[in-house]
């Protein structure tokens, strides 16, 4: 038995902080409410020295082996926690002096905690939980607003949450009826004559990670939350539950043996896919919240690039790795920029800001052409990094596709810069009314994914 | 001191970006003084330029620092023959459109941000000797001219704007796919320009090779651009302001054919002999192409635009015949190796000036239409004097740049693309032909509905065009100290590409 308490520690802190923020809320007059929020902070701060501090061990499994603590976790550790001390930042004035202040900050808490148990689990038992953890939060947190639309996304994601998650279940039994266990260390020894079984279940197992990881076919929630949900909650949702899925599925396939079932070329084509309808979708969108919540489908398909050569290329898992930070960063950015200017819905709404908020739009010009791959932002060495591990991987294919699609996405991106950079109307209309702290998170991303796409050496290096 | 020439100017941009409150005289001052001092660099880099080590024994100035070991690319940069003519031009443009942007009205100082910006971004592609390197500058370009359109053009300056951005982002992707097959068959994995050229990846793999090149040569030659590949260029500089073209024309394009002799040679020889009667028809056909496109045009931007694609198409021409190694020798490979750089040098002035002329034109009336104009000569002698000149320059007269450049690229070519060089050499007879047409409208004749609101050129203009028509002359008059230092680099490039 390898029981060791400490080897959890980051996942520790944020379940009794949780329970912590929970009561101490209760307890808070309304007023007063910023305690928890600064609580919250210090929680995430926590956990994300814990993690750190964590990176200098060698990696292990823990608890009956059931956990690992290894470059998975460690990423989805640091990324949860960080995007969380962002996402505060993007939903400051969204809940302040909401009656549910001190709750949502929970609901925070519990969502990185789960996404953490998602990527760090090494048990497919451990995996459900872990998806039911990372997921409950996500659903109250769609309708915190408590307006229609808000209730609309979140009734729709839970009915897809559940029933993808009973499909996860399914692939999970028949799994263990396979493997003869629930341990991923069992997983190797499925051998070609159960070929069925396996290939069943590890795609009724693949529909859970969709879900958590927004892409085919588990995508149709993401954008409905993107519009609809507050930009706080919409901005966690596309990006929290992205790292735990995607990081759970490098995990689990990894653990398949490929030639059993053909797990690449199926990941390949769900990429493939992915990224293309993300790409199509968001062409049309006039609301600059639905665009970016269908280009966070499509940058899930090409996350998934890197999935699809899990244990072919040595670069797979760095490239996972800064992609998904760069990811989280730059897609916080822009969701920040969103939660900024609350007047703005609408891609025509954006008219002049460059001229108004220049600071806001040189932000909203790094981040978007940043999410398009444009160097030397993060995303830009993510999707190099990517592409390289592709190709390494034998898929040059889906390389070309990949580049066609980051042409395509370009265009729409640029269909919100141009108002932002439009000249007529002129400098002489009164600057819209911004929200400072969701500003400040825009400018911090910014300046943040140019400083990770230049200093990605060092990333790359201990990710490897 | 390449780090100091590549970086000076985006820092010189952020801080005049940081200054918002900064007069716009002051501005304007900034961007001429920081231009001019990098002209002044290069002419130093130049000066001091001693052949170095590196795989073509001509690199000097490298420097080379981490930056995603794990993929083992990193900034690296130097200089040789191929790429410090190229630093000269884009220092020299720079400059010269500084110059003529004095009178700008609009935004001055974000002008200037965005001008010094695209600076450092051209000057970055010609020193990187790294794979990632070059594209990281190679798309910040696109980026920094697609707001120089979209910001100061005319007309519908935003579709335009557009349609350069998505048209060469293309390219750059497919450029990066070509970039990733080099990295993938490349042992051990490198995205190093110098370790690629010396031990070429995949030799003896004709599929994977021609595969490469599709890709490389896909992005490259949009960027060029060359014929099929070209349309983009004409709506990009109607609507683009005179400067952005200059620029456009005089730099950007230049990425596109040093590409080819920088990347696609070297590191894919045998692919590219192969494939180099591709290149050679490509490159003929759009010296024909765009001269005859050009003739028929009334639009005097859409018409240089079209001159640029046949100017290029003599580049291409010339590296396509250094591919092919039947019935010619190294000297003469050389020759038109050595042809095509001198005439991306070349067309750069000669190109640049045509088009800031050009925008005197919009400036004062408004309109690109030949058919407004006339009698110039009378009403504006200055203006017309130097259109001139540039046309002349242009069309291949002896005496200028453009002269030495397409001879050599001919008389290289002759053995091994005899029909090749006849195609070309008619399009020089329609190239100047048109240029005639061109005076003949604009200059001579009777004044047409616009040409009396032409008033000459201002100071700040002449400062803008006499120095790129009087290098193009001095190119014309004084080759060799250009052509000794393109030669040497020149032969270790036709050296690679045989093997």
């Amino acid at each position: 038995m390898n029981e060791d308490p400490v080897a959890l520690l980051p996942e520790l802190i944020l379940l009794l902080g949780a329970a912590a923020v929970l009561l101490l809320g209760s307890f808070l007059p309304r007023q007063r409410q910023w305690v928890a929020r600064l609580v919250t902070v210090g929680l995430l701060v926590a956990s994300a020295v814990a993690a750190a501090v964590a990176l200098a061990g060698a990696d292990r499994l823990v608890f009956d082996d059931t956990f690992a603590v290894d470059p998975i976790t460690a990423t989805a550790r640091l990324v949860g926690t960080l995007s969380g001390l962002l996402v505060l930042g993007i939903l400051a004035e969204d809940v302040h002096g909401d009656q549910r202040e001190s709750e949502q900050y929970v609901l925070l808490l519990l969502a990185v905690l789960g996404t953490q148990a998602l990527a760090a689990s090494n048990d497919l038992i451990v995996l459900a939980v872990a998806y039911l953890l990372a997921s409950v939060p996500l659903y109250a947190l769609a309708g915190a607003a408590r307006d229609r639309r808000g209730t609309e996304a979140a009734l729709k994601t839970y009915l897809l949450g559940a029933f993808l998650g009973i499909a996860m279940l399914l692939g999970i039994t028949l799994l263990f009826g396979a493997a003869g266990g629930t341990g991923y260390g069992l997983l190797a020894g499925v051998d070609a004559e159960q070929q069925p079984v396996v290939a069943v279940a590890v795609v009724a197992l693949l529909a859970g990670l969709a879900f958590k990881g927004g892409f085919v076919p588990g995508h149709f929630w993401v954008p409905d939350v993107a519009d609809a949900a507050r930009p706080g909650a919409a901005a966690l949702l596309t990006t929290i539950p992205k790292v735990g899925g995607l990081l759970a599925a490098y995990r689990v396939l990894d653990a398949v043996p490929d030639d059993v079932v053909d797990w690449p070329l199926l990941i390949a084509l769900l990429a493939a896919l992915t990224m293309t309808l993300g790409n199509l979708a968001a062409f049309g969108q006039d609301s600059a919240r639905r665009l970016l919540g269908w280009s966070t489908v499509s940058q899930a398909g090409y996350l998934l690039m890197a999935v699809a050569v899990a244990g072919r290329s040595e670069l797979a898992l760095p490239s996972l790795a800064l992609y998904l930070a760069a990811y989280a960063v730059t897609n916080l950015g822009a969701f920040a920029v969103v939660a900024a200017l609350p007047h703005a819905q609408r891609l025509a709404e954006y008219r002049n800001l460059a001229a108004t908020r220049p600071a806001l739009a040189l932000s909203l010009l790094v981040l978007l052409l940043g999410l398009v791959g444009t160097p030397p932002t993060a995303v830009f060495v993510g999707k190099l990094t990517v592409f390289a591990a592709a190709f390494e991987g034998g898929f040059g294919w889906l390389v070309v596709i990949a580049a066609v699609n980051t042409v395509a996405s370009l265009f729409y991106y640029l269909r919100w810069l141009g108002p932002v950079f439009a000249r007529e109307g002129g400098a002489q209309a009164a600057p819209p009314q911004i929200r400072p702290v969701a500003q400040a998170s825009a400018i911090a991303a910014a300046a943040a994914s140019v400083l990770l796409g230049v200093g990605a050496g060092s990333v790359l290096a201990w990710a490897g | 001191m390449l780090d100091l020439l590549v970086f000076l100017p985006l820092l010189a941009a952020i801080g005049l970006a940081a200054l918002p409150r900064l007069p716009d005289t002051a501005a304007r001052a900034a961007l001429v003084a920081v231009t001019g001092v990098e002209l002044l660099l290069a002419l130093g880099l130049w000066w001091r330029y001693e052949p170095g080590g590196g795989v073509t024994g001509q690199i000097a100035y490298q420097r080379q620092l981490q930056w995603i070991p794990s993929v083992d690319s990193g900034y690296h940069v130097g200089v040789d023959g191929l790429s410090l003519p190229l630093l000269l031009l884009t220092a020299g443009v720079f400059f010269c459109c500084a110059l003529y942007a004095w009178r700008e009205q609009l935004r001055p100082r974000t002008f200037a941000v965005l001008l010094l910006f695209l600076e450092t971004t051209c000057l970055g592609v010609f020193a990187s000797l790294d794979l990632i390197l070059f594209f990281v500058f190679f798309d910040l370009s696109i980026v920094g001219m697609y707001f120089l359109i979209a910001g100061w053009g005319h007309g519908q300056a935003a579709r335009s704007a557009l349609k350069f951005f998505l048209y060469t982002f293309l390219g750059s992707l497919a450029l990066l796919v070509g970039f990733l097959a080099l990295f993938a068959g490349s042992d051990p994995h490198t995205f190093d320009m110098v370790q690629l050229a010396q031990d070429p990846p995949l030799q003896g793999r004709p599929v994977a090779g021609g595969l490469a090149l599709l890709a490389i040569g896909l992005g490259l030659a949009i960027k060029t651009p060359t014929v099929p590949f070209h349309t983009w260029l004409p709506p990009a500089h109607t609507d683009a302001p005179a400067v952005g073209s200059a620029i456009l024309a005089g730099v950007l394009l230049k990425m596109g054919t040093y590409g080819f002799v920088r990347i696609a040679m070297p590191m894919l020889p045998e692919a590219w002999r192969s494939w180099a009667v591709i290149a050679v028809v490509l490159g003929a056909v759009g010296v024909l192409y765009g001269a005859l496109v050009a003739l028929a045009q009334t639009d005097l931007k859409r018409m240089i635009a079209y001159t640029s694609v046949a100017h290029m198409g003599y580049v291409l021409l010339a590296l396509g015949a250094a591919g092919m190694l039947g019935g010619t020798d190294a000297e003469a490979r050389t020759v038109a190796v050595t042809g095509a750089v001198t005439q991306m040098v070349s067309h750069g002035f000669i190109t640049a000036a045509l088009f800031l002329l050009a925008g005197v034109l919009q400036d004062r009336a408004g309109s690109y239409d030949l058919g407004s104009y006339g009698g110039l000569f009378s009403s504006a002698p200055r203006f017309a004097g130097l259109f001139a000149v540039g046309a002349f320059a242009s069309l291949g007269l002896p005496g200028f740049s453009g002269f030495i450049a397409e001879f050599q690229v001919l008389a290289g070519s002759l053995g091994s693309a005899p029909v090749g060089v006849v195609v070309a050499l008619l399009g020089l007879l329609v190239t100047a032909a048109l240029f005639l047409v061109a005076i003949n409208r604009l200059l001579l004749g009777e004044p047409g509905s616009l040409s009396a609101r032409v008033s000459d050129l201002r100071p700040s203009e002449l400062a803008g065009v006499v120095p790129l028509l009087g290098l193009a002359l001095l190119l014309g008059v004084l080759p060799r100290p250009m052509l000794d230092l393109i030669e040497p680099s020149a032969r270790v490039v036709v050296e690679l590409v045989s093997r």
